[in-house]
């Protein structure tokens, strides 16, 4: 049975939107949002729209990778990139607080070094990427199921989705757990480091320059700063400007 | 409903786009619509709870039309912008946020197999989007060119760049039990009575439930949270320039998020689209059997999460006009002293209880789907054709042996 639409069959009233391969149409979409606004970054002058640009730039990256498929990726892109820059955002924000709505302006001689490096790096990631034999053999429309449980299974060590070849039915290849705990190790450091660098400086005995400038704060002030620079990351946003985030207390 | 418009004779990619676009409009329609009703209900919640009548004249005895009232009044309001503001960015902004609000809906299953694009990362989905609405805010904050809007935002971003931490916790403890990020298939793994509810699961997740309401109550801005719009320091914090049209989708953002973290906290916890007592399988209902029995069955499991999550959304109200405002101290000891901690060790408690009590308390009292992982739903039979993993990588490796 073939539904009609005003007598014609509905494939023959549009043709024209199914002839179009949505795919590759979403995919430049995203593609062009992407590139466009990174060069949106390069070019605007102000702190504050340069992170809008940069934060539409890597959603429209995150949107490739659901377009993809790669839904933990997308996510993944979303939550850590996105949110990272909105930390950037705050500080950008807080050391332009002075004077509101600065416009940082690039001297010709900046722009020159920034293009030659940027296409140097370009010039190698494309080489890198082409010279990966796999990558340049066209799709084989094959689709792994998207699943989020073998990526975590690989990161706690068993790779579930690969087993050895030649090797006995139970035995499965190592996974990712090295690279995942120093990387967690490292993370931690940071951490610690962070919180220590940060923290509300105490001295039984006060030197002579400390006397002089003594203003004991109060005491709720010590106790506010020692949270916000607690070695949370919104932490330490608090830190830079107690006085401006606690507002009239 | 893809195989609906296929058999249309439509081709695949378009009818999956226009799906695409049905889902898109229902799920604005449950944004602005229940902004709508919630709005009303706010007026109502806090005009019992400080002992007045709220609206009572706007279109019937119970004020029913006031938030339409509100809502052509705010279209006739004249639409303002600061002198020194930053005209794109001001401009921009209310669209931000409401478009993080609306884009974490996409992934948010209503009843079984209701949801705008099941997402194997659902969950994680949800709360990565749902952290973008803060971004509108801070836009909005710094835009503005006024002081009191940049001290809102600023608030507003420490306070829920840090409530992210806690809330993320909490929500791991239902992704562990059920072995999937997928909302679709946390909200199946409680189906049955209301004490398979993961609330219910063990004392620890019973806890987590608490740290987790109070974690989302804080990621909407909600009071005693609300600090970005403090009205007795900040005149109204981040929107104290906006008005008329765009101040209004500031509103929707938030009620929308408001419903939002009460759904997820219904399908993560509470059963999501499973009442309390099972009413379809007593009465014999499945999703697969006969024609419209599935409807049916669906159409109950929809009632049931909007149920939960409406009074998800009441609660919040309710807490909004009981408890003052903390200040800002206050709220990052909340935050770092007290959540994170709670839902640290409340997390390492309910994976130690998983090993060691994996049939809970009473064995007899069956979890459905003890084994089942992602990808276990097969065929029309729904729950009822469980295939667990072991089995599909069998299947999985099998094909791949086969083909060289």
């Amino acid at each position: 049975m073939t539904p009609t639409l005003a007598g014609l069959p509905l494939t023959a009233v549009v043709p024209p939107l199914a002839a179009i391969n949505w795919h590759s149409f979403f995919f430049l979409l995203f593609a062009s949002i992407a590139c466009g606004f990174a060069v949106a970054v390069v070019t605007a002058t102000n702190v504050v729209r340069m992170a809008l640009y940069l934060v539409l730039s890597l959603a429209a990256t995150a949107g490739l990778f659901l377009l993809a498929g790669a839904e933990f990726v997308g996510a993944m892109q979303l939550m850590i990139y996105v949110g990272g820059t909105l930390v950037l955002l705050v500080f950008g924000v807080m050391l332009t607080a002075q004077a509101p709505f600065v416009s940082i302006a690039t001297s010709g001689g900046d722009r020159v070094l920034a293009g030659v490096v940027g296409a140097a790096l370009l010039g190698a990631l494309l080489m890198a990427g082409l010279s990966v034999p796999a990558w340049r053999a066209p799709a084989s429309g094959k689709l792994a199921e998207p699943a989020a449980t073998p990526l975590g299974m690989a990161l706690v060590g068993v790779r579930v989705d690969e087993p050895a070849a030649n090797a006995p039915e139970k035995a499965v290849r190592p996974g990712y757990l090295l690279p995942f705990e120093i990387i967690s190790i490292h993370l931690l450091v940071v951490l610690v480091g962070a919180a220590y660098l940060a923290r509300a400086k105490r001295r039984k005995t006060p030197r002579a320059i400390d006397v002089a400038a003594s203003v004991e704060p109060p005491a709720s002030v010590a106790e506010h700063a020692a949270i916000g620079r607690g070695p949370a990351g919104a932490g330490s946003v608090l830190a830079g400007g107690p006085a401006l985030t606690g507002g009239p207390r | 409903m893809v195989d609906f418009l296929t058999s249309l004779g439509l081709s695949g990619l378009l009818a999956w786009t226009i799906a695409a676009i049905v889902s898109a409009v229902l799920v604005l329609n449950v944004i602005a619509g229940g902004a709508l009703a919630f709005i009303w209900a706010e007026r109502k919640v806090s005009a019992r709870i400080q002992d007045r009548l709220g609206p009572t004249r706007t279109g019937g005895r119970f004020g029913w039309l006031q938030s339409v009232a509100d809502g052509i009044k705010l279209l006739a309001k004249e639409d303002l912008m600061p002198e020194g503001a930053d005209g794109l960015l001001f401009r921009l902004a209310p669209y931000v946020s409401f478009c993080a609000s609306f884009c974490a809906f996409i992934a948010l299953p209503f009843a079984f197999d209701v949801v705008g694009q099941r997402l194997n990362v659902a969950v994680f989905f949800v709360v990565a989007v749902l952290g973008l609405e803060v971004f509108g805010v801070i836009l909005a904050g710094y835009a503005s060119a006024s002081k009191w809007s940049l001290f809102g935002a600023m608030r507003e971003a420490a306070q829920v760049v840090s409530y992210e931490v806690p809330l993320g916790m909490c929500v791991v403890v239902p992704v562990m039990l059920a072995g999937s990020m997928d909302m679709v298939t946390i909200g199946e793994k409680q189906a049955g009575w209301f004490w398979n509810w993961y609330l219910f699961h063990d004392p620890f997740t019973f806890v987590v439930f608490w740290v987790y309401v109070t974690c989302a109550v804080a990621s909407v801005n909600r009071a005693p949270f609300d600090l970005a719009e403090a009205e007795s320091e900040l005149v109204a914090g981040f929107h104290t320039e906006y008005s008329g049209l765009r101040w209004s989708y500031f509103f929707m953002a938030e009620y929308g998020s408001m419903f939002l973290v009460s759904a997820m906290a219904a399908v993560l916890f509470l059963g999501g689209w499973n009442g309390p007592i099972p009413v379809a399988t007593l009465v014999g209902l499945s999703e697969g059997t006969g024609d419209t029995a599935p409807y049916l069955v669906r159409l109950l499991g929809l009632a049931n999460l909007i149920g939960k999550a409406s009074l998800g959304v009441i609660i919040m109200m309710w807490i909004r006009w009981t408890l003052p405002r903390l200040r800002i101290d206050q709220v990052m000891t909340t935050c770092l002293k007290y959540c994170t901690p709670i839902a640290a060790v409340m997390f390492a408690g309910a994976m130690l209880w998983q090993i060691i009590l994996p049939g809970g308390l009473m064995p007899g009292v069956g979890r459905p789907g003890g084994e089942i992982r992602e990808g276990w739903l097969e065929g029309p039979g729904g729950r009822a054709a469980v295939k667990p993993v072991a089995e599909g990588e069998k299947v999985a490796r099998a094909t791949r042996e086969a083909t060289p």
